[in-house]
């Protein structure tokens, strides 16, 4: 967290300063463990088993918080008599389809809820299929999966065999401090001392938090690593409570932003999923298969359709379903690596690419050039001429003689992008804190924003089509896309988008928050989580006032979604009856004689909804809430142990190995997650073998990539600037003392580094940070790689993302960029087409082919 | 008095002595002083130079580098070694898989600002000057580049700029006091290592964090150049470290190098004075 959020840093100082402990878990010692009380180094893509642990630590011990657990969470909820655990069939959850590629969730779900309904047979098999495929589990950045209808049955002692908190026992029963240590290289006596810091730390008078970023999301296993973190954090009564939760450290100022009004394919504003083809599926029809029967996704029809008025305005109405069918339909996953296979099968034709840099940023940097090098045209918007945009003259492949200039058709167009000094505009940081900020100065020459960008090119295609009547064109020509511009530049004015995303009712008011939305086309909303960001008509992300002027919660800092919210779920920080768990971590309670929730936060809970409240058995939506679903987004009103819908690669998290690995599982029979999601075969994608496979010798050591505080991302933002790479001028490794001996590394001088996709090289830092560990009773060196460099640019270098696989999450299709195996030598690497040569002996030696790693 | 510096240098009314307390404890080797420094102060990149000294590719204080972050990776020998043969030590040490605790120490260097200054003291041009806040400055459109200050700075922090040849060193933001505002390196110090103020003030808050820190198990925290009864008067940009300042590589004991002027000035003059009564004397004697 110091290395890559050094401003964000400074609260766990201030925390660290007031007395916390402070334990960074990472394969390095970095700027962060520095400051820790405790580092703790671990082979990466081992962290299930050291979470696991934890939660074994915790359950074996009784260390829950029982209360928490009993009110809050799933942990009594009985699951059917039908579902098998990875402890019954080895390794699988019960479910798993016949070639053993895909999961099956029905056996998953809790006893008592019904089974889903048979009719229609045929449609809800190709939805679920193609529900699987597209990757449903991301759509619930703002609650749960729905789960169906019907009353889940309960033992409230927890002691029923087949209830959660038994089945969590039994599943990490074998995740003991002997396999933490075996596994991860913890030794035991450090892992204890974690243990203990983490439980004691946590109950009534306390809390623990856990921070993380990409080193828990980038695997086969991503979102099961944060689903590891939230068993814990639930366990430990630490949600919903000041001082704990489970805070995703983003990858840039509003990566939180692009997912609450999103740059993803199957994702509508406020985590709305996107439809899928589907024959016959009008409006009502998506909502009953959407939305939930319990909670606030119950008004999910009022979200939707004034989402639609905000987009079509006027020509959205009862009569044309508010234009649900103008909404365009998905037929999969089109998440960021299936359009790269998609360009390389030539049905992706055109590319934009605005911010990013994936000919270096991305897993597997090649097969994206490649992709791009298939295209009819690709816009590149950036400050700077990124390895992105040049590819095709001077990229790595142009070098190895696999592409020629004069061969490419892609048309590739460069428009300098404005930074963000020079535009208006929000940032959503990881608390869901939107914070504004305004232009310094014009953008320079011809750099344009983003949202200039986007909206005049959305103008001149409007223009263009104006005379139309093809019905493909109404979408576009129905839009509401009149925002006011202004300045010299005629810049939209980014406050009137900020407007239309708050939204507003019939007579123009702006709303002041989602519970006034209504599903009958009389309001307007952009992003319904976002509604009351502009309440009074005053852009409320644009309040400064200081941390010293008001009460510790901050509420007049900015503007946090939902409601101006700034801990979720708080109504878990009071006991059932309403009462805080404890004075010092007192957050909002019930006040019995005003009759309603009140706090220092805004209450997260329906105002004058009592604890004893219990509703009646046909209430639906948020009236099915009782006074203790303090989950409220929940479809159970509950904090899920166990997930009994909504993931692809089954309900608790289990230790599976990364896809390249030179460890065996030692847990179970299945050495990788079954379900991972792996693109079609790829000459230039291939896999190691792994374990005790023959030839996975051949990559003995474990590598990761990362960033430096000094750049940013795949340097973009940063190699160009001479006072941010003269502090980390060229691309280096990190390696241990032991493995500079063992391979001849030589500090400062340069290394050769081999995947079976790539070979690059990298000058050596020889550092007592990167500790050799003890795995499966063997020393194991990892390689750091930091990953921010490429050919162009002040600060240079080879782009380690060359070395990675396509290997993807199977929720989320975030590829495995923390965790793989690589060979290093000393010298550097052989240049143009015995590079190829390289990588291809390394291939034959460890006997890879097609089929290699791709076993479920 | 400290603050008699400004007055000693002929300002009337002075505000108090301003200065930099830089607690190391607390410093996440993040380096945007570095960089605040060098924008706000448009001092040019020198150079893209991978050192293999940790993460430090600055190297020290210079002309283009008026913040430097220093990077000391340590591995703490194991507990009780002071009476371990260091020679049988040596030995195994190949063997040796049970390494001490790991530290990585961070620290912000920057000019001192001392109490008595050397380069104000030899710069003949009077571009060195005392300002109002007792702080140090060179001014550019009056240095000649006669690189005087340059051995004369105990900690080897002024020196000239290579094409340039004027002398260049922190001005300890003297823009920005003027406008009350605070340096550029402590306005973007994120932890607040970097802590601007009057130095009476940080001289308490420094004792203060020394005290908890002891308190706290941290027996090696100390603070370097806060005694004013030191060799260069007391610094004021002053440091609290986490060990022995050489491990910094600054100086343990500096002194001002024009301390013994006067004195050697004396002697010069004695012994001018005897030749010259020699030379008297011996001509005295052949007229004889």
């Amino acid at each position: 967290m110091a290395e890559c959020h050094p401003v964000g840093f400074q609260w766990v100082m201030e925390a660290k300063a007031r007395g916390a402990k402070v334990v960074h878990v990472d394969p390095r010692f970095t700027r962060t463990s520095a400051l820790a009380d405790l580092h703790v180094p671990l082979r990466a893509g081992s962290d299930i088993a050291f979470l696991g642990g934890i939660i074994r630590h915790v359950l074996e011990n009784e260390a829950f918080f029982r209360d928490y657990v009993a009110a809050y969470t799933n942990g009594p909820v009985i699951l059917r008599e039908d579902f098998r655990d990875t402890e019954d069939l080895d390794g699988v959850f019960s479910g798993l389809d016949g070639d053993g590629r895909a999961y099956d969730p029905s056996s998953w779900q809790y006893e008592g809820v019904d089974v889903q309904a048979a009719s229609g047979q045929r449609d809800q098999l190709f939805e679920e299929r193609t529900v699987t495929e597209a990757a449903r589990g991301e759509s619930h950045g703002s609650g749960g999966a729905s789960i169906p209808p019907g009353e889940p049955e309960r033992d409230e002692t927890m002691t029923h065999p087949r209830c959660v908190l038994q089945v969590l026992k039994r599943h990490y029963a074998r995740y003991t401090p002997e396999a933490v240590e075996r596994i991860c290289g913890v030794p035991q006596d450090v892992f204890r001392q974690v243990c203990e810091l983490v439980t004691e730390n946590s109950g009534r008078d306390r809390t623990t938090a856990f921070a993380y970023a990409v080193g828990w999301t980038q695997h086969t296993v991503g979102v099961q690593y944060i689903r590891a973190a939230s068993v814990l954090q639930s366990l430990l009564g630490n949600i919903g409570r000041p001082g704990g939760g489970i805070l995703a450290l983003r990858g840039h100022a509003s990566i939180q932003g692009s997912t609450d009004i999103p740059t993803l394919f199957n994702l509508l504003p406020g985590y709305i999923p996107m439809p899928h083809a589907h024959e016959r599926q009008d409006l009502d029809a998506f909502i009953r298969a959407d939305a939930s029967g319990k909670g606030y996704w119950g008004n999910m029809r009022a979200y939707l359709v004034s989402l639609l008025k905000a987009y079509w305005g006027d020509a959205a109405s009862a009569e044309n379903d508010y234009c649900f069918d103008y909404l365009p339909r998905l037929t999969g996953s089109h998440s960021t690596y299936e359009t790269v296979m998609a360009q390389l099968d030539g049905s992706c034709k055109g590319y934009f690419l605005m911010g990013e840099n994936p000919a270096v940023g991305s897993a597997n940097a090649k097969l994206q050039r490649l992709g791009m090098a298939n295209l009819d045209w690709l816009v590149v918007r950036d400050f700077s001429l990124i390895e992105s945009a040049t590819w095709w003259q001077d990229g790595p492949e142009i070098e190895t003689g696999e592409l020629r200039t004069e061969d490419i058709g892609t048309e590739v167009f460069f428009l300098p992008a404005a930074a963000h000094t020079e535009k208006d505009g929000s940032f959503t940081n990881t608390q869901r804190l939107l914070q504004w900020h305004h232009q310094a100065v014009e953008p320079a020459g011809e750099t344009r924003s983003d949202l200039w960008f986007t909206f005049h090119l959305g103008r001149i295609i409007r223009e263009k089509l104006a005379a139309s009547t093809d019905p493909m064109d109404r979408p576009l020509l129905d839009l509401t896309w009149d925002y006011p511009t202004k300045g010299p530049l005629a810049e939209p004015d980014a406050e009137a988008v900020l407007a239309e995303i708050n939204g507003h009712d019939a007579d123009g008011a702006p709303l002041a928050g989602y519970e006034q939305l209504k599903d009958d086309g009389s309001t307007t909303c952009g992003c319904w989580i976002y509604c009351g960001v502009r309440a009074d008509g005053v852009n409320q992300a644009d309040r400064r006032t200081p941390g010293g002027e008001q009460n510790w919660v901050a509420p007049d800092w900015g503007w946090a979604w939902p409601a101006n919210r700034r801990v979720l779920y708080n109504r878990a920080s009071a006991d059932p009856e309403g009462r805080p768990w404890s004075a010092r971590k007192a957050l909002v309670w019930w006040d019995a004689e005003a009759g309603e929730w009140t706090g220092h936060d805004v209450p997260d809970f329906t105002r004058d909804r009592s604890p004893d409240h219990r509703p009646a058995r046909d209430a639906t939506g948020p009236d099915a809430l009782s006074g203790t679903d303090a989950f409220i987004m929940q479809a159970d009103g509950k904090a899920w142990l166990y997930v009994p819908s909504g993931l692809t690669d089954g309900p608790l998290p289990t230790h599976y190995e990364p896809q390249d690995s030179p460890f065996p599982n030692l847990l179970y029979g299945r050495q990788r997650n079954p379900v991972r999601h792996l693109p079609p075969p790829h000459p230039d994608n291939r896999y190691q073998p792994s374990g005790g496979e023959p030839g996975a010798e051949v990559f003995p050591y474990v590598a990761t990539t990362y960033r430096l505080t000094e750049h940013h991302t795949a340097g973009g933002m940063s190699r160009w600037q001479p006072y941010l790479a003269e502090l980390q001028p060229e691309f280096f490794c990190e390696v241990s003392p032991a493995l500079a001996a063992e391979r001849g590394l030589e500090h400062t001088g340069w290394a050769t580094i081999v995947s079976a996709r790539a070979v690059i090289e990298a000058r050596v830092l020889v550092t007592d940070r990167m500790a050799t560990l003890t795995v499966h009773g063997r020393p194991l060196h990892q390689v750091g790689l930091p990953y921010h460099w490429g050919p162009n640019g002040y600060s240079t270098g080879d782009a380690a993302n060359e070395l990675l696989h396509l290997s993807l999450d199977p929720n989320t299709h975030i590829q495995e960029a923390k965790a793989f195996a690589v060979d290093i030598r000393p010298g550097r690497r052989p240049r143009g087409p015995a590079a190829r040569g390289l990588v291809r002996a390394y291939r034959e030696r460890a006997g890879i082919d097609e089929n290699t790693g791709t076993e479920p | 008095m400290t603050d008699d510096i400004a007055r000693a240098a002929g300002h009337t009314d002075p505000p108090p002595r301003m200065g930099f307390f830089t607690d190391t404890s607390v410093c996440i080797g993040c380096k945007a002083c570095e960089v605040a420094c060098k924008e706000w102060n448009a001092v040019p990149e020198d150079g893209l130079d991978l050192t293999g000294m940790s993460y430090d590719n600055t190297q020290g204080l210079g002309a283009s580098t008026w913040r430097h972050v220093a990077f000391i990776e340590q591995t703490a020998p194991p507990a009780g070694h002071e009476n371990v043969d260091v020679f049988d030590a040596a030995r195994g040490l190949s063997a040796s898989d049970t390494p001490g605790e790991l530290r990585w120490l961070m620290s912000s260097d920057v000019c001192k600002h001392c109490t008595h200054a050397a380069c104000l003291d030899v710069c003949p041009t009077g571009s060195l000057f005392r300002t109002e806040f007792g702080t140090v400055v060179v001014q550019e459109d009056i240095c000649n580049g006669c690189g005087y200050c340059v051995p004369a700075c105990p900690y080897g922090v002024i020196d000239q700029r290579p094409g340039d040849g004027r002398a260049w060193k922190c001005t300890l933001c003297y823009d920005r006091l003027g406008e009350g505002m605070e340096p550029a390196c402590a306005k973007a110090c994120p932890t607040d290592s970097i802590q601007f103020g009057p130095l009476d003030e940080l001289r308490e808050r420094a004792a203060g964090r020394v005290a908890q820190l002891h308190a706290a198990g941290t027996v090696d925290a100390r603070l370097y150049g806060e005694d004013p009864g030191d060799g260069v008067g007391g610094d004021g940009a002053f440091f609290l470290l986490l060990d022995q300042p050489e491990v910094y590589g600054l100086p343990p004991d500096p002194v001002v190098t024009t301390r013994d002027l006067p004195a050697m000035w004396r002697h010069a003059a004695a012994a001018g004075a005897s030749l010259a009564a020699l030379a008297v004397a011996s001509f005295v004697r052949r007229s004889r």
